[in-house]
Parts: structure tokens; C-alpha cells; sequence
């Protein structure tokens, strides 16, 4: 079974500031991580080769400047088979449209694969997109909030989602291509061994792909691609202040019920 | 593509076994305020099995038309024969605009039509307005809600937007709308899906919906345990649609589910009442609530962030102020039935 996962480089968003004279964001000095959804995506991805053993793989695609590569080593170091980057000036600043444009690429090239696992979504953008987007280009049916997954047979692969009041099981031919994010595991730690393998044979367990390489032209790739453009960026305006009540507890409580009570809040 | 070829605010009705979710009705009231803004119509796209009354119900919000799939097939969501309907009738109708709720099912039928359609889609949107070229802007929280980001599909149409629940304002009904409701011709054979539900299983009924909750009663990790969450439920209760929720914290420590979670990777809400206890104020959390009504916060912590977002502040320890709020909404209660 070939398994191909997807996994971003983002800044670790708790420790992203905005500037408060201009509102911009300041990326200076800011740590970046895997993101964490993607990293649910690899483990599952390496249970299920684990588990159907044989020539099973699991390969990764990751789209980036060339400090990312960094990160693909940790996505080999935890035990992935083989990874990719995708790596191009024209791949900047792309949308998540033609993001799944890019990332469909490197999957094809990859070829033949069983599956596909993407994290629902990246820390940075919240958009949950890239996942169902790549499904559409390369005609695979998708499953998003998977929180299990189970082997039914070569041909099929039973899942359950989460529903907004619920649950979901569904059975998809293979190949397809699934979501998953915190709820499915726990990540494993990247072991010594793995890592220090993955700079050792780096020439064969890693490979660095431009546009030619994955057969686009730079006008499909990147910010000029890309139909959303973000025209303008602020800090959210806070909030007038508020009151603070003052006394004992009996009588913060009075007070605050008083008040809700003129507003006839308290029926 | 010549953009003045598309025309209309289209917005997804989404249903879930015959009941319309309130953010189909949300769509509708923002979708109004668009159209009105445009000179154009507002037509709902609806997607099932047994529609009519829902289709009406549609038309009672404001919508001029509505463009119906009613099939047996479509009962329920499958993002295969979903994505296909609404990827045909948009091709066939071409509207400007297209809004989707940001629920689970919308977050994954967008991104499929999106590509189908190689349009832009902007996601979980909070604001949204008609600029002077008539170009839809787009405001959307980015990291974590530490940043607002505005955001134009200035050159493909149709110009696609996931709006999160409960941020917009519900249309009004109003049973002299008038309507049009126009039959799709969709063509969704069993072989067109390729996905199989083997089973659902709904959450139980008489849950009070985080989004539809007049008052809304939060614990953060300052409640020490999941225990807790009982003395909120108290509070709650006392309020006939009050509902307890939470911070990612204490989801993260296991003391409640992942639903009751209120936040940038949880619900957005906005009650009329958001008590705010033992919750410290973390940016992610305020940009799910900060559109409540009133916000009490209630900390051990003087300094604590959640302080400069709240309309009333109580400094102490929440197990001895919660009581006290409990004990005097009761007395309020009964002085009204006196009355």
C-alpha cells in the first residue's frame, strides 16, 4: 500500500505579534513547527503501513522555501519512507486554491498511491481547503474529519467522521483522500536513528522538485495564480471597557443580577 | 471569463434531515443585505429529499428564488452528488456571490465546488461587504483571530465565502415573501457516488446548540477539574435556553467534549449572557465569543486579559461567586413571577 501525506511549515501562531503602530505582522524571529494536524496525518498514515506491512509505504509532500526543508527531515525522522518538497520562487504567496493546484502535482508525480492523508487544516489559515481541494484534481472521492480509519480490504477503506452534532461512517473505494486532525492520535516522537538517516541518505530519501518537475507552468503557480488576494490587514479593534464591580461576594452577585435584570435578561 | 456575465447572491440552504440549520437563515439575512447593495436578486440553492415546505420556508426569508435538487438520491449529504448539483447550477445560472455556512459539511462541499470551478474561496468569514467596483470583501480572522484580513476574488467569479455560524444576523420572516422556486435538473446517478454512509449516529436531542443559546455559561482552567462543569450547568439551568460551554483548555485536559468548545478552532457564539468563568482571555477563545451581548467575567486573577473584553467583572474565586449569581438569579426569578 503507497500512502502519501501532506504537511506545511508554519509559525507556531501562539507567539505571533502584530506590530501595534502598523498592524503588520511581525515574522522576525518567529519558531515555525509542522503543523499539528499534519502530523496526525503522517501517524495515521504510518499505523496503517505498519499494520498492512509488506512493500507498504508512506511518502510526504511538503510545499515551501528552502528552509522548510528542516521540517521535511522531522517528517522522515518519525518515519515517513520517503519525502518531497516542492520547492520554487514562482510557488510563493500562493492561495489555497492553487496551493492544492501545486500539492496535486507533487502527488501525481509521486503516482500509484493507495491513499492520501492531508491534516483538516493548517494553524496559520484555519481554512480547512487544501484537504477537499486536492481530492477534486486528482478525481478522488474525500472524507473530511476522519477520527478513525479502518482497512475493509484491498479495494475499501471504512471511516468515521465527525458531524457538526455527531458522527459518520462511510465507506470510500480506495484510492481517496482523507482529513484528520488531533482527535485520530498521538503523534510519535522522531527517533535518533531516523533522523540522523534522513541527513545521511539525503540524496535518496529526499527530493526537491521545482515547477518543471511536477509539470506547471510558473503563470498556474503561486500569488499571480491565485483568484483570493488579501488587500488589507488589521489588528481587531478591542472592546470599550467594561465595569468591574466592587464588594462582597453577596454583593458583586446582587449587583450583577440587578443589572442583567434592568436589561430584562433574567426571565 | 467576462465577470459581468455572472449576476445574484447565491447562498446554500443546509439541511439536515428535513430541519434548515440557522446559519441557512444567517446566510440569508447577510445575503439580503448584498444583494439590496448590488441591485440584484438573492436565491437560496436547497439540496434533499421531500423539500417543498423547506423551499418555502426559504422564500418566507427573503429569498427571491429558490433553486431546488429534490431527490430521493440527495437525501443526505454526500460530497459527491452535492458538490455535482451545485457545480451545475452554478455553471448554468452564474451567480456573482456564493455563501456557504462554515459547518462541517459546508467546510468540505466549498473547497470541492471551489475547484471544480477553479474560484477563489475565502473561509470562515466574519464580515461581509460590497466595495465600489462592486467586488465582495471578505474579512476573515487569521492566526488565531491576532489579525483581520480583508480579502477580494477580484478577477474570477463566482466569489465564494464559508461564513461561521451565528456571526450574522438571521433574516426576518415574513409570510407575504414573494418567490420563485425553479427545479434543478440534477443529474446524480448511484455510480456518481462514490462514498457509502454505513451509519449516523446524531448527537442526543434536547442538547441546547452552542450557537442558538440565549445564555451561555464557560469554565476555563481555572476550574480546577471537570467537576466543575456541574456547578455551570447549575447556573445554566436557571435560564431557559442557557447552555454550558468551554475553553480550549479544558478540552485539551479532557474535561469536556470537543462540541461544547467555544473559540478560533471551535463554535463562534453570541448569546445574549456569556458568563466567563475562571477563563483567562486568550485571543483564541475571545474571537468565538467577543459578539455576545454581555460579557461577565468572572477570575481570581485582577489581571487577567478576559477583564478588557467584559462588560461586567467579578474578581474572585468562581465556586464562591457562581453560588452567589445562582442564589440572587433565583430571587430576581421570583420577585418577576410576583409581579
Amino acid at each position: 500500500m503507497k500512502i502519501v501525506t501532506t504537511a506545511k511549515r508554519v509559525p507556531d501562531t501562539t507567539d505571533v505579534k502584530t506590530d501595534p503602530k502598523t498592524g503588520v505582522l511581525i515574522r522576525t524571529g518567529i519558531p515555525t513547527i509542522v503543523n499539528p494536524d499534519d502530523l496526525n496525518a503522517l501517524e495515521a498514515a504510518l499505523q496503517l503501513r505498519d499494520e498492512v506491512g509488506g512493500d507498504s509505504t508512506v511518502e510526504t509532500v511538503t510545499m515551501g522555501r528552502d528552509v522548510t526543508i528542516i521540517k521535511v527531515h522531522e517528517l522522515l525522522g518519525m518515519g515517513a519512507d520517503h519525502s518531497v518538497l516542492l520547492s520554487d520562487r514562482c510557488f510563493g504567496g500562493a492561495d489555497t486554491l492553487v496551493c492544492s493546484r501545486t500539492l496535486a502535482a507533487g502527488i501525481e508525480k509521486i503516482g500509484d498511491y493507495d491513499l492520501v492523508i492531508t491534516g483538516h487544516q493548517a494553524i496559520d489559515g484555519d481554512t480547512a481547503q487544501v484537504g477537499p481541494e486536492i481530492a477534486r484534481r486528482l478525481g478522488i472521492p474525500c472524507v473530511t474529519c476522519v477520527i478513525d480509519i479502518k482497512l475493509k480490504d484491498e479495494k475499501t477503506i471504512e471511516v468515521v467522521r465527525e458531524l457538526d452534532d455527531g458522527t459518520e461512517t462511510i465507506e470510500a473505494p480506495l484510492p481517496c483522500l482523507l482529513t484528520v486532525n488531533s482527535k485520530i492520535n498521538t503523534p510519535r516522537y522522531m527517533t535518533i536513528n531516523n533522523i540522523v538517516e534522513s541527513y545521511n541518505s539525503e540524496d535518496e530519501l529526499l527530493s526537491v522538485w521545482n515547477h518543471e518537475e511536477i509539470g506547471l507552468d510558473p503563470t498556474e503557480c503561486g500569488l499571480k495564480a491565485s483568484p483570493t488576494q488579501v488587500v488589507r490587514t488589521y489588528s481587531p479593534a478591542p472592546k470599550g471597557a467594561g465595569e468591574m464591580l466592587e464588594g462582597t461576594v453577596p454583593q458583586m452577585a446582587a449587583s450583577l443580577v440587578g443589572k442583567l435584570a434592568e436589561k430584562h435578561l433574567i426571565k | 471569463m467576462d465577470l459581468k456575465d455572472y449576476k445574484g447572491v447565491w447562498t446554500f440552504a443546509e439541511q439536515h434531515d428535513g430541519e434548515l440549520l440557522g446559519v441557512s437563515i444567517e446566510l440569508l439575512g447577510e445575503g439580503r443585505k448584498l444583494a439590496d447593495a448590488l441591485g440584484v436578486e438573492l436565491s437560496a440553492v436547497l439540496i434533499g429529499s421531500g423539500m417543498d415546505e423547506l423551499a418555502k420556508t426559504l422564500v418566507e426569508h427573503g429569498a427571491d428564488n429558490v433553486y431546488v435538487a429534490d431527490d430521493p438520491i440527495l437525501a443526505q449529504y454526500q460530497n459527491d452528488s452535492y458538490s455535482k448539483v451545485i457545480k451545475e447550477a452554478i455553471d448554468k445560472y452564474k451567480p456573482e456571490i456564493v455563501l456557504v455556512g462554515a459547518t462541517h459539511e459546508g467546510r468540505e462541499l466549498a473547497p470541492s465546488v471551489a475547484a471544480m470551478l477553479e474560484t477563489g474561496l475565502t473561509a470562515d468569514c466574519t464580515a461581509l461587504a460590497i466595495n465600489d467596483d462592486g467586488n465582495l470583501v471578505q474579512t476573515r480572522p487569521a492566526f488565531g483571530g491576532n489579525l483581520m484580513a480583508e480579502i477580494l476574488t477580484a478577477k474570477h467569479r463566482p466569489q465564494m465565502a464559508t461564513v461561521r455560524p451565528g456571526v450574522m444576523d438571521k433574516a426576518k420572516k415574513n409570510a407575504d415573501n414573494k418567490g420563485n422556486i425553479v427545479k434543478l435538473d440534477a443529474d446524480v446517478k448511484p455510480e456518481d457516488i462514490r462514498t457509502k454512509i454505513v451509519e449516523q449516529v446524531r448527537e442526543v436531542a434536547g442538547k441546547i446548540s452552542l450557537t442558538d443559546a440565549d445564555v451561555i455559561v464557560a469554565g476555563g482552567l481555572g476550574l480546577g477539574s471537570a467537576d466543575g462543569f456541574k456547578l455551570l450547568q447549575e447556573l445554566a439551568d436557571e435560564f431557559t435556553n442557557g447552555t454550558i460551554a468551554a475553553s480550549r483548555a479544558c478540552v485539551d485536559a479532557g474535561w469536556i467534549d470537543h462540541s461544547y468548545q467555544v473559540g478560533q478552532t471551535g463554535v463562534t457564539v453570541k448569546p445574549q449572557i456569556y458568563f466567563a468563568c475562571g477563563i483567562s482571555g486568550m485571543i483564541q477563545h475571545v474571537s468565538g465569543m467577543k459578539g455576545s451581548k454581555y460579557i461577565v467575567a468572572i477570575n481570581k486573577n485582577p489581571e487577567a486579559d478576559i477583564f478588557d473584553i467584559a462588560d461586567y467583572g467579578i474578581v474572585g474565586d468562581l465556586y464562591e461567586v457562581v453560588p452567589a449569581i445562582i442564589e440572587e438569579v433565583k430571587k430576581a426569578k421570583a420577585a418577576a413571577a410576583e409581579e
